[in-house]
């Protein structure tokens, strides 16, 4: 599988390699021959057809684009494709479970978090990593947590209602 | 958006690393976090031909006091590593209060302190908060290592000293002769957004006296604004009303602020004179107002 700009018509470069990564994806190992200048988000959406993950600014500002690299969040349009090189990604498709929603997904069911849901997949990302180190944040903290990430629907409270609701689930579900 | 094309290296060694910038002769890019370097180019502001990741040369994540209390900060310690860290909470007030206000906290996983010094963006955090600590940056090139104090580092917007076979392997901030006091204050219309203004200060305290003092600006000029000289105002002294309101007034003079959409000149010269008065009021053991 090859990930290249070819639908702007842009072949690689003779002089410049195609480079081959190997990426592991949501626990699956993934392959692909991308040019370096391929960006990660492109190389998730276009190669290996995980198209959860938005791409909204392009400019580092909004988030849409955020996964997991190595357990952090990151804006995986602001890393090239060839740098997870060796590394793991999560992205929102490897949140829930063939039969199971994972709670932050319920969370923003349930708390109405979306409107639009562009944001909404950078949003989750960025909800879990802070899950993972603190179980039990408070409203200020999830703000804080997710001031990287953009929402130009829901003015951001049913988000922080459904990050709480997601936490106490996770929680319940502890003990 | 994509950017232009580029070789992509990524060695393994800060040897290997020299060797390409040097044969690069200029065409050449450092990428450390890259949350500087990648929105360029993909902006096209940038477009080298090469480029040299240095993600996967080990051993540049240090943050590491000396006895004598002298800090390193290697070249790829991310911003969220210096938000984290104990010691630098306990010990370093300017950078605690500094960190988490770079960026967003997404950026700050990814983006270095090092790179963000050498970026030299006139609104960066980590370039006024390093002349404010009267840092320095160890550069290696072909011939070897050399120190570089922060104040001869950025030449001007975007423009740092180093050679271009040359690359930034660590900052360095001098021990205080007592305790290490400070902070940094930042106006931002939003997270993320690029500051109205910026404060950072550093003070040197022997119990109530302030022994060392440095004051630097972002946002407030067309490049990073060194503002050290507002030190005359504090040594031998205690912090009382009137050294602190003496500071404060040197340093509202080095702004050079202009009126744009986040505020006007006059503005932001006032925001400049009340961080400062606020930060070195929070350091008092005076009682001032």
């Amino acid at each position: 599988m090859s990930s290249l700009y070819e639908e702007v018509h842009s072949a690689p470069s003779s002089d410049i390699p195609v480079r081959q990564v190997t990426v592991n994806v949501n626990g699956e190992s993934r392959t692909a021959n991308v040019e370096p200048r391929l960006l990660l988000a492109h190389l998730l959406r276009q190669a290996f057809k995980l198209t959860g993950t938005h791409t909204g600014c392009d400019t580092t500002n909004c988030g849409a684009c955020t996964i997991l690299f190595d357990g952090r969040p990151i804006k995986s349009c602001t890393m090239l494709a060839v740098q997870a090189d060796g590394h793991s990604v999560q992205t929102v498709e490897g949140l829930a479970s063939a039969s199971e929603l994972h709670p932050l997904q319920e969370g923003f069911k349930q708390e109405h978090a979306l409107q639009c849901g562009f944001c909404t997949p950078g949003m989750m990302m960025a909800a879990k990593a802070l899950l993972e180190e603190n179980l039990n944040p408070t409203e200020d903290e999830i703000r804080w947590a997710l001031s990287g990430n953009l929402c130009r629907c829901t003015g951001y409270q049913n988000i922080v209602k459904a990050v709480l609701w997601a936490a106490e689930k996770m929680r319940a579900e502890l003990n | 958006m994509y950017p232009s094309r580029f070789k992509y290296e990524s060695p393994n060694t800060v040897e290997e690393a020299i060797k390409l910038l040097d044969a690069g002769k200029g065409e050449a890019k450092i990428l450390a976090g890259g949350q500087s370097l990648v929105p360029m180019l993909k902006l096209r502001f940038a477009f080298p031909e090469q480029v040299v990741d240095i993600n996967n040369i080990p051993g540049l994540d240090y943050i590491r006091f000396d006895a004598d209390g002298t800090l390193h900060i290697g070249a790829l310690v991310r911003h969220e590593h210096l938000e984290k860290s104990l010691e630098i909470s306990k010990r370093q007030p300017t950078i605690a209060a500094a960190a988490p206000l770079v960026a967003d906290p997404i950026v700050r996983t990814r983006g270095t302190f090092v790179g963000s010094v050498c970026h030299a963006d006139p609104q960066g955090d980590w370039a006024a908060t390093m002349i404010a600590l009267n840092g320095s940056i160890i550069v290696q090139g072909p011939k070897g290592k050399r120190t570089i104090a922060m104040k001869d580092f950025v030449l001007g917007p975007y423009a740092n000293s180093m050679n271009y076979n040359e690359i930034a392997i660590e900052a360095v901030i001098p021990a205080p002769q007592g305790v290490a006091r400070g902070g940094y204050l930042k106006l931002e219309r939003r997270v993320g957004d690029f500051a109205t203004a910026s404060v950072a200060v550093a003070l040197d305290m022997k119990g109530d006296v302030v022994v060392g003092a440095g004051f630097a600006l972002a946002g407030v000029g067309g490049k990073t604004i060194d503002a050290n000289e507002a030190a005359s105002a504090l040594l031998g002294q205690k912090l009382t009303e009137a050294t602190i309101a003496k500071a404060a007034a040197i340093v509202a003079a080095k702004a050079e602020p202009r009126t744009d959409h986040r505020g006007s000149a006059e503005y932001k010269r006032h925001i400049v004179e009340t961080f400062v008065k606020r930060i070195l009021v929070a350091n008092s053991t005076q009682k001032v107002a």
